[in-house]
């Protein structure tokens, strides 16, 4: 049993109990942050150095090490870390609970790393809930009326999904015999695929599995815990939820349709239509439901409907044509990227400018470009990048997942994803409108820490970095994709 | 080393708009300086280039640059220039710092209002240097986001649902573009246009998604011409933009569409584009029919002059998809002389307009006698506009109806032609009843001591004029290279 391997999870969970701990005896509460941020910046080192040429399996096939786990491994302690940076004006609101909250945001990372490695369906379940139970918390953790009643919503609603996953987890481990995803594989494959597509309860579990996990990621029909939640929740948890945990559910739902349920090309031909459909619903409504927002936090909601539809072109493709598994899990990848940087950038803007104005109604953030032109301009880039123009990561993820569904033959919504882009545009501009060509109702500047412009400087920057130069970043995602292949 | 000429047209006005943006203390004086420097400059490197470009060396590209961008996905940086893109760079790089002395009245937020214009020039320059498909798209797209901030805070009536519909409209050909781009990627490995053009795609791609491909290129291409019945942001756009700004949408803006539909619609897809041809020339032929009517009924100068570019924009349909090869050089010419006269017409109509504070046709009157200079000016561009002979605009419509004509490479293109004949008469008659109602006529009291063109306006006016006549009296200066760039594409299709 090689534990070494599982130092990055284990540096995190120190840094979380050691947060824990010093929140008793440390009364400048500055050293918590400093302490959880070096914690996580050890686990991304560990990560690197850590990252394996093949994939192997530790404990019994329980957990993974492959490429595409370490590239989670580095892509949640870092969006933690921005995290905690971007937190660091808001906490004065909970100030009570400031140890609990940075350990919490440590163990939602512990958790969703290792969903990124889970290779059996027990590890899978408990790494779920290991994040949710944090999520639930932090949802909560400002205990006014709004946060109170989004948390409990999150706990109902998020409960049901679990039910949902483990009773079709039950159902596929009924039927295949195994709660080993390369053992599913394999007892899928063995069977003839006639057999597969003439038993109900496999089936069904595949289904049940994709609904519950389809809750994780707000795909249609399961959104409508979002714009609630999202609006209820601290925006730096919020940020933390668009952004990480979405990353973590397609973690999760490409490892498990990826990896147990692609072969037979006959099954995955069973479930790649379906996500299709989800795909074209989810950002179809979620796009449309985003325009007559009002409030930013909600506008932003809906808009991650629209985005995890986007991304899910690129499991379709997976589906559709397994042979392009590659290109396809590495857009998806790329994609989450993109998607983290922008959506970062514009949390972190709207967290110092709801702070200062102490609104989310974005009718009041008009004219800030005259008041405010930095702010303005980074929550410009944001959402220029979040629609997809050039020369925004955005553009390029978006070209990258577009490619992937082309090549899977599934134009039709590839070309509906485009003309979706136009309709986001509309909302986006809406908000674009308002920052540059009011007049503002009166002069605010916007002050920020240090701490948050670090954080929203890195996002900017990776916003321009990965839209000019991503090769990095895309061979990143190709090594971390390549496992998939056939 | 060599030099980079065409990098240097594309980067110097994007560092200039950078260095404005973020250097507080530059005055607006200034401001002004450091952008008619940056894009004095690259008119300079493209005068170079058109000198120094080979005439003889057929339809290959020149001063081509070429560097890896990302390997993954087979994507260069890459540019060069042939005889159909050089013609667009040396206008766009002209009308570029036209724009900028059109712009000197401008005194509302001034450092923003000349970064956005340097990057759009540098945008608009960018499409018509890219041979790799993704930069092209790159280019194509980026140039949105300057044109919304431009109209939506300079510009006047219904400006931010203008600059909405203009970015929402092209947004949408931009998503139809990127699905051709994508289909041609994957059918061919490859994002060089060139190579692309040299690649016979009929062996990678099936016939429908071949027809398929080449409509989600001209649908994206059609929506920036503009062709009916997507031209209903044109005029919104254009009356609504400040004056620089209309100059720039009519001057090169739209001949981003006509460009690409040569070089991608004809000389990429032969065999669809003469499939799709008399469905695309009975859209030209609404478009100089349908346009020049309902020219003639406006009352909006500003509009007057943009639905005239919808009716001029048919005579460039009609010369591309009558795909000959005088045709096609007769249609390229159009788009140059069309960017000369009414980025004229415009940038005068914006001196009547500020002078005068009104635009309304019928409001105004008698102007000939308060303000000589500009009514010469705007009656010279008129002639333009008419295709007076002398004038760019004669002798392009002359190869795009005889080249049209004589074709023969499209069935029926005669009956075409003579219906879109009907164009120059309407032109005549909407450019004369204008000048007759604005600048003839008893002069109206109300502009009495109204100020006529200060210098800065004849400066750019005699620029504009000259070149009007230059390119009228000795079109081969542009004809020539224009010729070896088309050669190639019209060689696809056989005709004359």
């Amino acid at each position: 049993m090689d534990y070494s391997l599982l130092l990055p999870e284990l540096i995190v969970l120190g840094t979380a109990l050691a947060v824990i701990l010093a929140d008793l005896f440390i009364t400048r509460k500055k050293v918590l942050v400093g302490l959880a941020l070096a914690g996580l910046a050890t686990a991304i080192g560990m990560a690197i150095i850590q990252w394996p040429d093949a994939p192997q399996t530790l404990f019994g096939g329980m957990v993974a090490h492959d490429p595409f786990a370490s590239f989670f491994k580095v892509f949640f302690p870092l969006m933690a870390g921005l995290v905690i940076l971007a937190s660091e004006d808001y906490v004065d609101k909970f100030r009570k609970y400031h140890g609990e909250y940075h350990a919490l945001v440590l163990l939602a990372a512990l958790g969703m790393m290792l969903i990124a490695q889970a290779s059996n369906l027990i590890t899978l379940y408990l790494s779920l809930e290991i994040t949710a139970v944090a999520f639930y918390v932090l949802v909560g953790i400002q205990k006014d009326k709004k946060s109170t009643e989004s948390a409990l919503k999150y706990v109902l609603l998020s409960g049901v999904a679990s039910a949902v996953l483990v009773y079709g987890m039950a159902l596929v481990f009924g039927f295949t015999g195994s709660t080993g995803l390369a053992d599913i594989a394999a007892a899928i494959q063995s069977m003839p695929p006639a057999e597969i597509l003439n038993s109900p309860g496999l089936l069904m579990g595949l289904v049940l599995v994709i609904a519950g996990l389809g809750f994780k990621i707000a795909a249609v029909p399961f959104q409508f815990w979002v714009p609630d939640v999202y609006e209820g929740a601290p925006t730096p948890i919020t940020m933390y939820l668009s952004v990480a945990s979405k990353a973590a559910g397609f973690a999760l739902i490409l490892r498990v349709l990826g990896s147990a349920f692609v072969e037979p090309g006959a099954l995955a031909q069973q479930w790649a239509p379906v996500v299709a459909i989800v795909s074209a619903i989810g950002m179809t409504l979620g796009n449309l439901m985003a325009i007559p927002q009002q409030n930013i936090k909600r506008l932003l909601g809906f808009s991650t409907v629209a985005h995890a539809g986007y991304i899910l072109v690129g499991l379709a493709a997976l589906g559709n044509a397994p042979d392009l598994s590659t290109l396809a899990v590495s857009s998806v990848l790329f994609y989450l990227i993109a998607f983290a940087v922008s959506d970062l950038a514009a949390f972190i803007a709207v967290i110092a400018i709801s702070r200062r104005l102490g609104s989310d109604n974005f009718a009041d953030y008009a004219g800030l470009a005259r008041t405010s032109p930095v702010m303005a301009g980074a929550l410009t880039l944001a959402l220029l990048s979040l629609i997809g123009f050039p020369p925004t990561a955005g553009f390029l993820a978006k070209f990258y997942i577009f490619n992937a569904g082309v090549q899977a033959d599934l134009l039709w919504l590839v070309v509906l994803a485009a003309i979706n882009t136009v309709i986001s545009a509309y909302y986006y501009f809406g908000v674009i409108k308002l920052l540059w060509l009011r007049e503002p109702a009166e002069r605010i500047d916007v002050p920020a820490s240090g701490a948050l412009k670090t954080a929203l400087a890195l996002s900017l920057i990776g916003i321009l970095l990965f839209g000019i130069v991503p090769a990095a970043a895309l061979e990143l995602s190709e090594a971390a994709a390549a496992m998939f292949g056939p | 080393m060599e030099i980079p000429y065409l990098t240097l047209t594309i980067a110097i006005p994007i560092a200039a708009a950078i260095l404005i943006a973020f250097w507080p203390r530059l005055p607006a004086s200034g401001i002004k300086v450091l952008s008619l420097l940056a894009t004095i400059v690259p008119f300079i490197l493209s005068v170079i280039v058109f000198a120094g470009f080979d005439r003889t060396a057929g339809g290959s590209m020149q001063y081509a640059e070429k560097v890896s961008w990302i390997p993954l996905i087979n994507a260069n940086y890459a540019l060069g220039v042939d005889g159909l893109s050089l013609p667009f760079l040396l206008l766009t790089t002209f009308i570029g710092f036209l724009v900028i002395l059109i712009s000197w009245k401008i005194n509302l937020r001034v450092r923003e209002y000349f970064a956005w214009v340097l990057l759009l020039q540098a945008s608009i320059t960018g499409v018509f240097l890219a041979t790799d498909f993704l930069l092209f798209f790159i280019f194509w797209e980026l140039e949105l986001i300057p044109m919304y901030f431009l109209i939506s805070i300079w510009g006047a009536g219904r400006r931010e649902y203008s600059a909405l519909k203009y970015v929402l409209y092209t947004l949408l050909g931009g998503a139809f573009i990127l699905a051709g781009i994508l289909i041609l990627y994957f059918a061919t490995g490859s994002l060089d246009i060139v190579n692309l053009i040299n690649t016979d795609l009929t062996e990678v791609l099936k016939t429908s998604s071949l027809a398929l491909t080449f409509v989600f290129f001209f649908l994206g291409f059609a929506i920036k011409l503009p062709v009916f019945p997507f031209h209903t942001w044109l005029p919104d756009a254009h009356t609504d933009a400040p004056t620089a700004v209309s100059v720039i949408l009519a001057g090169t803006l739209l001949k981003m569409g006509g460009y690409a539909m040569i070089r991608i619609n004809a000389a990429v897809f032969p065999e669809e584009a003469l499939k799709f041809a008399p469905f695309i020339l009975v859209l030209a032929v609404i478009n100089v029919v349908y346009g020049g009517a309902i020219t003639l009924k406006q009352t909006d100068i500003k509009r007057l002059i943009a639905y005239s570019s919808i009716s001029h924009m048919g005579f460039v349909l009609l010369g591309i998809f009558a795909l000959g090869q005088v045709s096609l050089v007769g249609a390229s010419l159009q788009m140059v002389s069309h960017g000369v006269i009414t980025g004229l017409l415009f940038a005068i109509v914006g001196v009547v307009m500020h002078n005068t504070h009104e635009r309304s046709i019928p409001k105004l009157g008698g102007l000939a006698q308060q303000t000589p200079r500009t009514a010469v000016i705007f009656i010279l561009g008129g002639l333009g506009a008419m295709a007076v002979p002398a004038t760019s605009g004669f002798i392009a419509e002359v190869m795009v109806f005889l080249g049209a004509y004589s074709s023969g490479v499209v069935e029926g293109i005669q009956v075409f032609t003579l219906i879109c004949l009907l164009g120059i008469l309407l032109a005549a008659a909407y450019i004369l009843w204008t000048v007759q109602r604005v600048f003839f006529g008893q002069p109206l009291p109300r502009f009495e001591g109204v100020h006529d063109a200060d210098r800065v306006e004849q400066a750019f006016s005699v620029i504009f004029i000259a070149a009007m006549f230059v390119i009228g009296l000795y079109p081969r200066i542009i004809t020539d290279v224009l010729d070896s760039g088309l050669k190639p594409i019209a060689a696809l299709f056989g005709g004359s």
